[in-house]
């Protein structure tokens, strides 16, 4: 079997920190390049070592075979839009070289070079040759892809007036009748409602298993990767980590993942410096797990008990306190609070750690983070608050697994917390 | 079609492949010539571009493609009475043939590059999301400008008509002189557009680059009207050969042709200036965008 891609070596840099010249404007560039002699010497001499590169893909080297759907899986930041990029050539390697037999496709984003004041029908043929097919081609796709969009109706009408349902559909349908000999797709499963999103699945799974094409598909959704892919690579702040068979690799990634996330918070070094509270009673460690079993983890299903282990240090004696919970989206934003009886107490200088359990929710999908508040009293009485820590316990929810294999489906708009499916019926 | 004829070298693999293109991606160093083969291949997209951009230019216009003449028109009225009144000495060419037929290259010209050179910052999604011939996008901005053209050119005949003033034989130079127009705008265009990317001074340098060009270029003024010492300066901006042999051709006096010659070289140069550029810019474009 030959090979439909060939890596060797690939490395891209990016310079950090110092800015690359040029992109502070035209004085910047003149006094850099005016000065530059004077730093290649310094540099040269060894005065000055050149240590703000940040190698995004170092030393990446692997072949796909013709026909082979790889998976491309990695936490953010481990290099794999990078490494699509470069094969798509939308940027170049800094080092190392790629070998591509066949004409590659890219599908980095829906949409590209969608003009808002153009019709669904002339944005299909913009689209589709931006995407790199022929005008022959995109006429004999055309009627599968307005098919495929469910937009008929629509096609004479400017997509500035599409709902942003009709306008993705109709995007990934262009691209759902590419038909290069290689397609580098980059998480654009995750549009759309779930009945359309389950129509791109099943297209993509004929795209792939059809006529021998070779397939390059980055995405964070496990489930997708496995139902999708033969065989799966495993990308680590730039390097490559495993490469094997998709169920081998996705647990080395929940592995690697689990590993990197800490579950315990080590807060003890903020001698003299809360910011907040009277600092008669301290958190001074965190500890996050699973109630059922508790094993430390910082990834739960939706409806696992999280349990937290908050070390408190008394420097005055403090009873009849409690420890808060306010958990926090990614974005900062409090999806709920949960308050604990004022029932513990420590001696002067005592410390004593505190199971916090949180249960009796259902969190969507998402990264969320604690902010713990060590206090007592309520605000009819009279209120003390000793300390508060934010930012700590991260942890996340991973995305259930619909019965079809396929990854289940929040859209953020929805909110952070799943309710339960209420019976709906029929009263009038 | 689904792969594309080549002429990549059959593998030593056991079983015979379908003869695809391969691909070498590597890092390049200094200066890079232009894929040719690719623009050929991509030749639809290019066509789809100037489409989308003849469509999108005057869309949500009351007046549409009117703005293509209404411009020139304006200006020749403005340059009329200016000119009328500074006693400029067109020649014996009535003065509304005299100044519309140096507007028709010069509107070309500046609008071309104004747009162009916005094209790429305003289109950073073509730059980072996808691979396309980048070379296409300032193209095709440009390009669309021959419409414009073409209808302004009607309106030259109207008033060439009104005013009797009979074309030559030598109006036959107008194809060769909108071939060395489009050339120099392209080079500009190029030069510009890249530039830009990296340098957003552009932005503010351009608009000033296309005021002083038209101060420095035969537009409201006949090159006759500086004297022999300085007429040479002139001529090195390929605007003052292309706008003055133009008048030339539709209105039949004699042609320069020493001075149409260094206009073609210099344009002909900067075109080349402006592909080396653009190509040696593109390569980080992603990067920068």
């Amino acid at each position: 079997m030959t090979n439909a891609i060939t890596l060797d070596s690939i490395g891209k840099a990016y310079q950090i920190g110092v800015r690359a010249p040029g992109e502070d404007g035209l004085a910047a560039a003149i006094r850099s390049t005016l000065t530059a002699p004077i730093r290649n010497l310094r540099r040269l001499s060894g005065a000055e070592v050149d240590a703000r590169t940040f190698w995004a893909l170092r030393d990446v080297s692997f072949e796909v075979p013709q026909g082979q759907v790889l998976g491309i899986v990695g936490r953010n930041g481990a290099g794999k839009s990078t490494l699509l990029k470069i094969l798509s050539r939308i940027t170049e390697p800094t080092e190392g070289s790629a070998r591509v037999r066949g004409r590659i496709a890219s599908l980095l984003e829906v949409g590209t070079g969608f003009h808002p004041e153009l019709t669904g029908r002339e944005n299909v043929y913009l689209n589709g040759a931006i995407l790199g097919m022929s005008r022959a081609e995109i006429d004999a796709k055309y009627d599968q892809i307005v098919d495929f969009a469910e937009i008929e109706q629509f096609l004479e009408t400017p997509v500035k007036r599409y709902s942003s349902g009709m306008f993705l559909r109709l995007a990934f349908a262009v691209a759902a009748f590419l038909e290069p000999e290689i397609l580098v797709i980059d998480e654009v499963l995750a549009v759309g409602d779930a009945k359309f999103q389950k129509k791109c699945l099943g297209r993509m799974r004929e795209v792939s298993r059809g006529d021998g094409r070779t397939v390059l598909f980055v995405s964070h959704n496990m489930a997708t990767v496995q139902a999708l892919c033969d065989r799966c690579v495993l990308l680590d702040k730039g390097t490559l980590k495993a490469d094997g068979k998709p169920a081998e690799i996705i647990e080395r990634y929940h592995d690697l993942a689990a590993g990197r996330a800490s579950t315990v918070y080590d807060l003890s070094n903020r001698a003299g410096a809360w910011e907040f509270g009277t600092g008669a009673a301290m958190v001074t460690r965190v500890e996050i797990a699973r109630a059922r079993d508790g094993a430390p983890s910082a990834f739960f299903a939706s409806t696992d008990e999280i349990e937290l282990r908050c070390t408190v240090n008394a420097r005055e004696p403090a009873d009849a306190f409690r420890i808060a919970v306010i958990v926090k989206r990614a974005d900062g934003t409090p999806v709920g609070a949960s308050f604990g009886p004022d029932a513990c107490s420590l001696g002067a200088g005592e410390t004593g750690t505190f199971r916090v359990r949180l249960g009796d929710f259902a969190l969507a999908a998402g990264t969320y983070s604690c902010e713990l508040k060590v206090g007592k009293g309520n605000p009819a009485e009279g209120r003390t608050e000793f300390d508060a820590v934010d930012d700590v316990a991260h942890f996340e929810i991973t995305p259930e697994t619909a019965a079809d294999g396929s990854a289940g489906y929040w859209e953020p708009a929805w909110g952070a917390v799943r309710f339960q499916a209420g019976e709906t019926e029929r009263i009038a | 079609m689904t792969q594309a004829a080549t002429h990549a070298p059959a593998t030593d693999a056991p079983p015979p492949a379908p003869e695809l293109r391969e691909l070498v991606i590597e890092p390049k160093r200094g200066w890079i010539g232009v894929d040719w083969g690719e623009l050929v291949r991509h030749r639809d997209l290019l066509g789809f571009l100037i489409w989308r951009d003849f469509k999108v230019r005057y869309k949500q216009t009351v007046l549409g493609l009117g703005w293509a003449i209404l411009q020139p028109v304006f200006f020749m009225l403005v340059f009329w009475l200016v000119g009328a009144s500074a006693g400029i000495d067109t020649g014996g060419v009535p003065k509304p043939v005299f100044y519309f037929a140096g507007l028709l290259p010069w509107t070309f010209f500046a609008v071309g590059v104004q747009l162009s050179s916005q094209c790429l910052v305003n289109q950073q999604h073509l730059l980072t999301k996808v691979y396309l011939p980048r070379l296409f996008i300032p193209t095709s901005v440009i390009v669309v400008g021959l419409i414009d053209l073409a209808v302004a050119g009607v309106i030259l005949a109207i008033i060439m008509g009104v005013y009797q003033v009979v074309p030559p034989t030598q109006i036959a130079m107008v194809v060769p002189l909108g071939v060395l127009l489009l050339g120099f705008t392209l080079g500009v265009g190029y030069l510009f557009s890249s530039l830009t990317v990296a340098y957003r001074d552009l932005r503010y340098i351009v608009p000033f680059f296309v005021q002083a060009m038209m101060f420095l270029s035969p537009v409201i003024y006949p090159v006759s009207i500086f004297g022999d010492t300085w007429a040479w300066v002139l001529k090195l901006n390929p605007m003052t050969a292309i706008i003055e042999s133009f008048r030339a051709a539709v209105t039949g006096t004699p042609i320069d042709w020493l001075g149409l010659g260094m206009g073609a070289g210099v344009g002909v140069l900067t075109l080349f200036v402006g592909l080396a550029v653009f190509r040696r810019i593109e390569r980080r474009f992603a990067d920068i965008a």
